[in-house]
């Protein structure tokens, strides 16, 4: 019973830190310019995709895993930086003073165009992503398995969310993100270069869903086109449930939301899994609507 | 005031309009469709055959091998003279695995392709999907490699040259039992794949009849990624087999996953694990598994070497058991074609039915009364992450 429970948690922790680090990718646009980058769930398709090629290429140089991973890694974000401030510079900078409906539907937009523009230049069949790190068992003959990739997945996720944390409250970045984030207009009037803060949220958000997806990749390795969608799906319902805006709330989030579904597959049925994720997301609207961290800011009119 | 009553008079006119064009259109191409059917196909030198099949998608191997083998059946033909001197033109479209997509593109092969058959699909809901459609307007179907029995209880219409799953099933658990001597089985169906589900019925009744005890039985659906929880529920009923009667892809990483988390059961699978990319996504957590299939490359009777020897030459690849069965399908189809009195879809579903005793590659088919396909099932077993090697052949 125990052991099976622990187990759930093992396994519940590794999906959820997932959910958690695209999650962030949503919270934190959301913070700073209040609207949904729909998008944002492609960005981290195309990161798996990057780093899926990244991978094949460079193989042949490099014989450390290690190395490899980290190298894919950080390729990885920077492709998803690259592609999230395109989007950012084409789609959403010019409506940036257009209502905010405008630019949901754009990024709905988006989302839709670099689906199917991902099935037309890697093809519906699904790819497998390559092992970068052999798997190794770490807790042997405990009837409890976790193994090192499971362990890589958390670790990195809470290294990833630290540094996070970290930028957003104690650097002048992050204080100018929070200010941009309070009120865009005063801060642009305080002297903030608001395009420029606009820009580094992006960047910071792409990038984690960059190393999400390689996380991701290692643990199912099973890539295509339309993978964004259920994991941005949850993503978002786990944001939502944190508070969306809330860094902290999304991280927790994520976290919850993993653990629900692993315990929902294991104690009730695998068919009730997306149900509860998304009835969370009802009930969260239904009786705290700025979730679990957020504070409920009244619309101004 | 008046102005604007007259505006809106103008848009009301405008909708009607455009329903009332919609409505005509729709009717029109009714009425073409169905004359078509009943005096459709052989006008001229041809006979359209029509394909549907998943070239793209998560599926799209079964779609590609299958036509391959179709393909390559229909050349034979043509080359030996067509069918009563008719040259045989195969139509193919891509339904990108959905069902929706295959009832779509059925219709159109009906209705503007004017095909007098029809062949395909691969996966049991796209040919219940589509065998709908084809039953409705009276065209025959062969659907080549569908398991589930509820495909041909669509209609008279729709034949099969591949066992059911009851068959499938039911051979695995015999195999189970006295082939390997296991008798602790937990059974892991893919809910959403009416195939899946059919399987895994089938194996429990089976099963149990033998004395075997199924300690699990749960579920996950096609599309998951993580199955983890599952399958840690699994380990602690620790049995001695799992019968994933999946698809490919889900069974590479439930494989997967199941050996990270320590379970060590023998696994089990039918036909959908059929395709290289099994190997590719579970790895060496497939390996030592086995399948039940519809034919081996490496059973060593003549007609099959003889298949095995053409397709690697005009494809340069070993065929897979898709390939075989598309390539059977056509064969039979066009065999029906020869014996049929006329050249009318009527006609060919009358000498579909009386198939019997069709030596094809993937054993001697003979037609049921159900429009089942009785004929022979061979297991597998993935030696290593290149190789599928033959065990045994079960029969019916």
């Amino acid at each position: 019973m125990l052991q099976a429970l622990l187990q759930n948690i093992i396994n519940g922790m590794a999906q959820g830190s997932v959910y958690a680090l695209v999650a962030l990718g949503y919270t934190m646009v959301y913070g700073v310019l209040q609207f949904i980058n729909f998008a944002h769930s492609d960005i981290f398709m195309l990161g798996a995709f990057g780093g899926f090629f990244l991978a094949k290429w460079l193989s042949p140089f490099i014989s450390n895993p290690l190395i490899l991973l980290i190298a894919v890694v950080i390729g990885s974000m920077a492709f998803c930086v690259a592609v999230g401030l395109t989007i950012e510079r084409i789609a959403y900078r010019p409506l940036r003073t257009a209502p905010r409906l405008n630019v949901l539907i754009t990024a709905i937009g988006v989302s839709l165009f670099l689906e199917n523009f991902g099935q037309i230049i890697f093809g519906a069949d699904p790819q497998v992503f390559p092992s970068l790190i052999p798997t190794h068992s770490l807790l042997e003959g405990e009837g409890l398995v976790l193994n090192n990739i499971q362990l890589t997945v958390v670790v990195v996720s809470l290294l990833l969310m630290l540094i996070l944390h970290w930028i957003v409250r104690h650097t002048k970045l992050g204080i100018a993100m929070r200010a941009v984030s309070f009120d865009i207009e005063v801060a642009n009037l305080m002297g903030i270069p608001t395009d420029t803060i606009i820009l580094f949220t992006f960047t910071i958000g792409s990038s984690l869903a960059g190393a999400a997806s390689i996380l991701y990749g290692l643990s199912y390795p099973k890539i295509e086109p339309l993978l964004g969608m259920m994991i941005g799906l949850k993503a978002f319902v786990a944001a939502v449930f944190g508070g969306i805006g809330s860094i902290m709330g999304a991280a927790v989030g994520g976290i919850v939301l993993g653990l629900a579904e692993s315990f929902t597959v294991y104690y009730v049925s695998s068919t009730f899994r997306d149900a509860i994720a998304f009835g969370i997301l009802i009930l969260i609207l239904l009786f705290r609507p700025a979730g679990l961290f957020g504070t409920f800011r009244r619309e101004k009119v | 005031m008046t102005t604007l009553s007259a505006k809106t008079l103008f848009r009301l006119g405008l909708v009607f309009g455009i329903f009332i064009t919609l409505f005509n259109t729709s009717c029109v191409k009714k009425e073409g469709a169905t004359s078509g059917a009943s005096s459709n196909s052989a006008l001229g030198n041809e006979i359209l055959i029509g394909e549907y099949g998943s070239m793209t998608g998560s599926e799209s191997t079964f779609g590609v091998s299958t036509h391959k083998g179709i393909l390559m059946a229909l050349d034979e033909v043509n080359k030996a003279g067509g069918v009563n001197g008719k040259k045989l033109v195969l139509k193919s479209y891509d339904d990108q695995g959905q069902a929706s997509e295959a009832v779509t593109i059925i219709t159109k092969l009906i209705s503007q392709d004017k095909v007098s058959l029809i062949l395909g699909e691969v996966a049991s809901s796209r040919s219940i999907a589509a065998g709908a459609i084809a039953q409705q307007y009276k065209i025959p179907m062969v659907s080549p490699s569908s398991t589930n029995p509820k495909v041909t209880q669509v209609g008279d219409y729709i034949f099969r040259v591949c066992f059911i799953d009851p068959f499938q099933g039911s051979v695995m658990a015999r195999f189970a039992i006295n082939n390997l001597k296991l008798k602790r089985a937990a059974v892991f169906r893919d809910i959403k794949a009416d195939y899946s589900v059919g399987l895994a019925n089938f194996f429990v009744e089976e099963y149990k009849k033998m004395g075997g005890e199924i300690v699990a039985d749960v579920s996950y659906a096609s599309g998951d990624m993580d199955f983890k929880s599952q399958l840690t529920s699994i380990k602690g009923k620790s049995p001695d087999v799992l019968f994933i009667p999946g698809y490919y892809t889900e069974v590479g990483l439930v494989a997967r996953q199941a050996r990270e988390l320590g379970l060590k059961a023998v696994l089990l699978g039918g036909d959908g694990w059929d395709s290289e990319k099994l190997t590719e996504i579970g790895g060496d957590a497939v390996v030592g598994g086995y399948f039940s299939n519809h034919y081996s490359h490496e059973d060593q009777s003549p007609v099959v070497q003889n298949f095995v020897a053409q397709f690697k030459s005009r494809y340069g690849e070993i065929p897979s058991g898709l390939a075989a069965q598309g390539y059977d399908a056509a064969m039979v189809a066009v065999g029906a074609m020869k014996r049929a009195s006329e050249l009318s879809p009527k006609a060919f579903r009358e000498a579909m039915a009386q198939t019997k005793n069709f030596q094809g590659v993937t054993g001697m088919i003979t037609i049921n009364e159900e429009r089942n396909a009785v004929k022979p099932a061979v297991v597998l077993k993935v030696v290593d992450r290149q190789k599928f090697s033959y065990i045994t052949t079960i029969n019916p």
